[in-house]
């Protein structure tokens, strides 16, 4: 359904609410008293259990396994390795399509880094499949594994992120730096990090004929239907994708890897069902990661402490196969106002696993460095971190001067500052102490997250008893989409969410597009509204039409959809119920349709973000260099908010990310042999609640009518973006070290005591 | 994991007749072992399971006011005992700042002292690594190392002990009781764990077939349960092994120290007692000036077996704080957060 209105600056209609409250996850009290099945817990008869040998060399061949060892264990019955690896329709080398990253499924003896899978054991248990896993001990040929910047390959990519340019640049740079009073350089690290959802990736495929049912936890139902019927030779609906769970994806289930591909192939050979669940140790390398980066940052400022020029470059690690890189640089583009601002990405070749999209890609680990330099600045100028922020507003967006469909971030400063009590905070560092002696800081950051929309539709049927099925293969990650889309439909629809009954999850629905970007909500909600749109406009019809309804004639008057009835707007006294309407029209049911549609003009004219501002606390050991996060104060705008509740944990997950990062997270390669030396939750650290502070989200309220008819942004992942570098900037003020290295470990600052 | 015979012995006797066939290991919580059997780096052909052997779960006093605790006590149950909390506070808090809730209630008191240590390149079988594989060189020597040994090692191993219990255990005094083929003896906790030389893959002393039925504390140890903390530098605040940790127990006599119990951990191959700096230490005053002098006194020797320069400093100073929070007397309610130095003596809330 287009919109009713097209003119650009016109604002999108606001509607009634059943949105906007905080209601608990449907799918809750499932996830809390066990009974929710995510993908592994499917056990299918006949099942064969796959496990994957994986190498532990980074870079080589593999010149010899010992497949007799592995067959000769009881209970093994397939050893698949390069040598008999039947044939996929897709050659695997080949991209295929945007999230189409090119894969390792045993195409060759090639090994392009560790934990690469390098052969499939099928048991008739797991333990037998382990160890037949185990008894293949490879020979390699080893070359010297590429591991970091000494031995790596630099290249100018042609892309970073997901198709974005390498370089951009606004006005005159060598200009804006000649007009600068002062020159602030910094280079940061950022180093791998693992997305270590909570449930291993897994998948239970079953053949039936050409039919293939895959129960997996998946971020991009039908976008993957559609690539794994290609690698298998198959029209699209033939594949059955049902994810209803997934304990937890930022970006991980979104893209093909080799290890599910394997046990797909593997099932269909073998013509038994076949899991595979990989180990905690093995999501280290095939599945993704957050690259490494390596950034400088260059800020101008002139006298009065304005931006003059910014200028933010970044190495980014990438596989020696593929080409994604984190696109961090990309988060100075549009943070703040500076006449002249350039962000550069080149590429670094590694003997790695290919990186990917990872919670907040570029902004987390662009923003970390940008909010650093922006504190260096502000104290270079002898300003206050917020007031030169402020001093640095952008009014309109950076680069092309469009107006925002939406800014609350003033807002967002302002009751940040207030609710966490910045106000009076020195400008210099060491000077605050608590009872205890313990070094306290506080440091600030500006989080900032754009609106992408993915192609979605949806499905609404009004049901002869007057409630509704919608439907739209969506994702819930955790984030509590079945909850939040399912008001969405309601509100549509004019029913209560209890009489919506809400399916999804599964890739036989219409395609509600990735849970990525921050975009579900917004996308797979507007294909929900429009579909509810569109079965309401069709009842009115009908109602309309008919002489014996209260409503007939309304046409052109209109009707108004709330409460299970159809009202005549000018007259809300005249209704009907839908179960009426359906009931005198003989109608069992009635069946909408909609999509994700915006007014391109709009999309063109406005710029749109979500904003934010996060305020930190810190209390460091002065001799022991401890550092404890103690208070995290966010202010975010996103638009109108569906469900607070479910908006607050957003942002809350996104801030605890933000310590994690700051202070915690990190892969640790060996550099000889490019062999991740933590992979496991007892060494690759994330916060443990004893590490979370003290939290406040903030809900700013803000109306865009712009973004699209929901007046809906994005909240998954901006909580990260700011609170790394407020952190990071406590630090500093704690402490006076200015650690540009994430994470802050404690010999960087045991100097300082 | 490799397949391998399970055995439940109903006897100290038949364990122990079990255990010393080559090939077999013994199984109590299985919260090291078994993660070690998953990851390939142990292979035993056979485990004995002791878990539920009768008699080794006993928390007992002895008549001379010692304390003997049984190896299958759980880290837990030892841990919340009223009188060992009064009378080993150290013991208590060392034990709650190991592990997590869940894994406490599993481990017991004699995998406490047998884990292994945490060096990644043990876990990982593709590495080169003495300890696991005798002769095979040692792949941490060059690799990453932030957080290994700085004292007591040697170019054949530069690993750590990671136990918190230990701590604390030596520094009062504790002997082991072992039951072997050869009957009982007594040892030293504090000569249980060899430095590794040259044979770092001998990693006890303990004979084939040696199981620890229990634990000794003698009663003098009481002697400063007024006075004593266990503190644990660590990367996050719950769940992670200490990068150095240090236990400190004073009696005192007026301001003068009559006895000081200091031990460090994850300084070494072996729970570290600081003997030199307890020497320096008793018989003077207890001033920032003693205690400073201590600490050089105990780190004296030390040297960075890697990138863990930084270690040599970190376990000076966790020392003097730990000496210092002993002399400001051993809390009277546990801290919330145990052995963190985020947990002031006037007891830590949880959140600022
Ligand atoms: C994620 C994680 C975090 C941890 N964090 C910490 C920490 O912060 N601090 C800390 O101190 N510990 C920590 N631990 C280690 C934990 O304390 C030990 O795993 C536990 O104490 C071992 O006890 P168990 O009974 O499970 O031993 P098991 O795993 O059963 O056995 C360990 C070893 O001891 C041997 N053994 C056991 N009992 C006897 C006996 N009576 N006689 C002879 N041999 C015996 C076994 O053969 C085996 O070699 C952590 C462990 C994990 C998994
Ligand atoms: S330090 Fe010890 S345990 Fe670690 S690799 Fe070297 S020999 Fe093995």
């Amino acid at each position: 359904m287009s919109l009713e209105t097209p003119a650009p600056l016109t604002p999108y209609p606001r509607h009634g609410s059943n949105s906007g409250q905080p209601i608990s996850r449907r799918d809750g009290e499932l996830k809390v008293t066990g009974q929710a099945t995510y993908a592994a817990d499917n056990h299918p008869p006949g099942l064969l259990y796959a496990v994957t040998a994986v190498s532990s060399i980074a870079r080589g061949r593999v010149a010899a396994l010992d497949v007799a060892a592995a067959k000769a264990h009881p209970g093994v019955v397939e050893v698949i390795t390069p040598a008999n690896r039947p044939p996929l329709s897709h050659d695997p080398d080949v991209k295929l399509g945007m999230f189409g990253f090119r894969i390792e499924v045993l195409q060759d003896d090639k090994v392009r880094y560790a934990n690469q899978p390098i052969a499939l054991v099928l048991a008739e248990s797991l333990e037998a499949a382990v160890e037949g896993a185990a008894l293949l001990r490879p020979r390699y040929e080893v070359e010297p594994a590429r591991t970091g910047l000494g031995n790596g390959d630099r290249y100018a990519p042609a892309a970073v992120g997901v198709g974005a340019p390498p370089r951009t640049a606004f006005g005159d740079l060598d200009a804006g730096f000649a007009a600068a009073d002062q020159v602030i350089e910094a280079e940061f690290t950022t180093p791998a990090q693992f997305h270590n959802a909570m449930e291993p990736h897994a998948v239970v495929a079953q053949w039936d004929g050409d039919h293939l049912t895959l129960d997996m936890p998946n971020q991009a139902l039908v976008m993957s239907r559609e690539a794994y019927a290609a690698y298998f030779g198959v029209p699209g609906e033939n594949v059955l994708i049902r994810s209803p769970f997934l304990g937890g994806g930022f970006g991980s289930k979104a893209i093909l890897n080799g290890p599910q591909i394997l046990a797909i192939l593997a099932a269909r050979h073998m013509r038994r069902p076949v899991k595979l669940v990989l180990s905690r140790a093995q999501m280290y390398g095939p599945v993704g990661h957050r690259g490494r980066t390596w950034q400088t940052l260059r800020l101008g400022v002139d006298g009065e402490g304005r931006l003059t020029a910014m200028h933010h470059h970044s190495l980014a690690a990438t596989s020696s196969f593929e080409d994604f890189l984190e696109p961090a640089a990309n988060a100075s583009l549009h943070a703040y106002a500076s006449p002249a601002i350039l962000s550069q990405t080149e590429g670094l070749r590694l003997d790695i696993g290919t990186p990917g999209p990872m919670r907040a890609p570029g902004e987390a680990s662009g923003s970390a460095a940008l909010e650093v330099a922006m504190d260096e600045a502000a104290l270079a100028c002898g300003m206050d971190p917020l007031a030169f922020r402020l001093k640095n507003f952008a009014e309109t967006e950076p680069g092309t001067g469009r107006p925002y469909s939406s800014n609350a971030l003033r807002e967002c400063y302002a009751e940040g500052a207030k609710a966490f009590g910045w106000a009076g905070r020195p400008l210099q560092p060491r000077q605050m102490r608590d009872k205890d002696g313990l070094l306290v800081g506080w440091g600030m950051g500006t989080a900032l997250f754009p609106c992408p929309h993915f192609p979605a539709e949806a499905r609404a049927t009004l049901r002869a008893d007057g409630t509704a099925l919608v439907e739209t293969a969506g994702v819930d990650m955790g984030q509590g989409a079945w909850t939040a889309l399912a008001q969405i439909a309601a509100e549509a629809l004019g029913l209560d969410p209890e009489q919506v009954e809400f399916r999804s999850g599964v890739s036989d629905l219409p395609d509600a597009g990735v849970a990525g970007g921050s975009g579900h909500t917004a996308s797979a909600g507007l294909a929900l509204h429009n579909a509810g749109q569109n079965v309401i406009a069709r009842l009115a019809e009908l109602a309309g039409a008919d002489p014996a309804s209260p409503l007939f004639g309304a046409g052109n008057i209109g009707v108004v959809a709330k409460g299970g009835r159809l009202h005549r707007r000018d007259d809300e006294g005249r209704s009907e119920s839908y179960a009426d309407i359906l009931a005198r029209t003989g109608q069992t049911e009635l069946v909408g349709t909609g999509r994700m549609a915006r007014d391109e003009e709009a999309v063109q004219a406005w710029a749109m973000y979500s904003h934010g501002a996060v305020f930190a606390e810190v209390k460091v050991d002065p001799d022991l260099g401890m550092v404890r996060a103690t208070r995290l104060v966010g202010a975010f705008a996103a638009g109108r908010i569906i469900n607070p509740k479910l908006v607050r944990s957003q942002y809350y997950g996104g801030m605890i990310w933000g310590v994690s990062f700051a202070l915690q997270e990190a892969a640790i390669a060996d550099p000889r042999t490019g062999r991740i030396m933590n992979a496991d939750l007892a060494e690759y650290r994330i916060p443990v609640n004893a590490d979370v502070p003290s939290l406040e989200a903030i809900l700013v309220p803000e109306d865009d009518r712009y973004v699209n008819p929901l007046g809906v942004k994005g909240v998954g992942e901006i909580g990260i973006t700011g609170t790394v570098g407020a952190i990071a900037n406590a630090v500093w003020h704690a402490t006076g070290v200015r650690v540009r290295r994430f994470p802050i470990q404690i010999e960087d600052l045991l100097g300082g005591g | 994991m490799n397949r391998f015979d399970y055995i439940r012995p109903a006897s100290v006797a038949e364990a122990v007749a079990a255990a010393t066939q080559p090939g077999s290991a013994y199984l109590a919580g299985g919260t090291n072992l078994v993660d070690l059997m998953k990851g390939g780096a142990l292979r035993p052909d056979c485990l004995v399971d002791i878990s539920r052997l009768p008699g080794l779960d006993r928390i007992e006093w002895l008549a001379d006011g010692g304390l003997r605790i049984g190896a299958l006590v759980r880290n837990a149950d030892l841990a919340h005992d009223a009188l060992v909390q009064a009378r080993f506070p150290a013991v208590s808090e060392a034990l709650l700042s190991g592990a997590s809730a869940q894994l406490r209630n599993v481990a017991t008191l004699g995998g406490n002292l047998l884990q292994q240590t945490r060096c990644p390149y043990f876990y990982d079988t593709a590495s080169a690594c003495n300890r696991r594989a005798p002769g095979s060189g040692c792949d941490a020597l060059q690799g990453e190392n932030r957080s290994h040994a700085v004292l007591g090692w040697s170019d054949h191993c530069i690993a750590t002990h990671p136990s918190d219990l230990c701590v604390p255990l030596v520094a009062l005094d504790a002997v082991i009781e072992v039951q072997g083929p050869q009957g009982s003896r007594g040892i030293p906790l504090e000569t249980l764990h060899p430095l590794p030389g040259d044979t770092p893959h001998l990693e006890t002393m303990l004979s084939p077939g040696e199981l620890i039925t229990a634990v000794r504390i003698p009663a003098e140890a009481i002697a400063v349960a007024g006075h004593a903390r266990y503190l644990k530098v660590r990367e996050r605040t719950s769940f992670a092994f200490a990068l150095v940790s240090a236990a400190a127990g004073l009696e005192l006599d007026g301001g003068v120290i009559r006895k000081a119990r200091l031990a460090l951990g994850g300084v070494a191959a072996r729970p570290w007692r600081a003997r030199v700096a307890e020497a320096a230490l008793e018989g003077g005053p207890a001033t920032a000036e003693a205690f400073a002098r201590a600490a050089e006194a105990a780190l004296a020797d030390a040297r960075p077996s890697g990138d863990n320069a930084f270690k040599i400093e970190l376990a000076r100073r966790i020392l003097i704080r730990a000496l210092q929070e002993a002399l400001a007397g051993t809390p009277e309610q546990r801290p919330a957060l145990p052995a963190s130095p985020f947990a002031p003596p006037s007891g830590a809330r949880h959140v600022a």
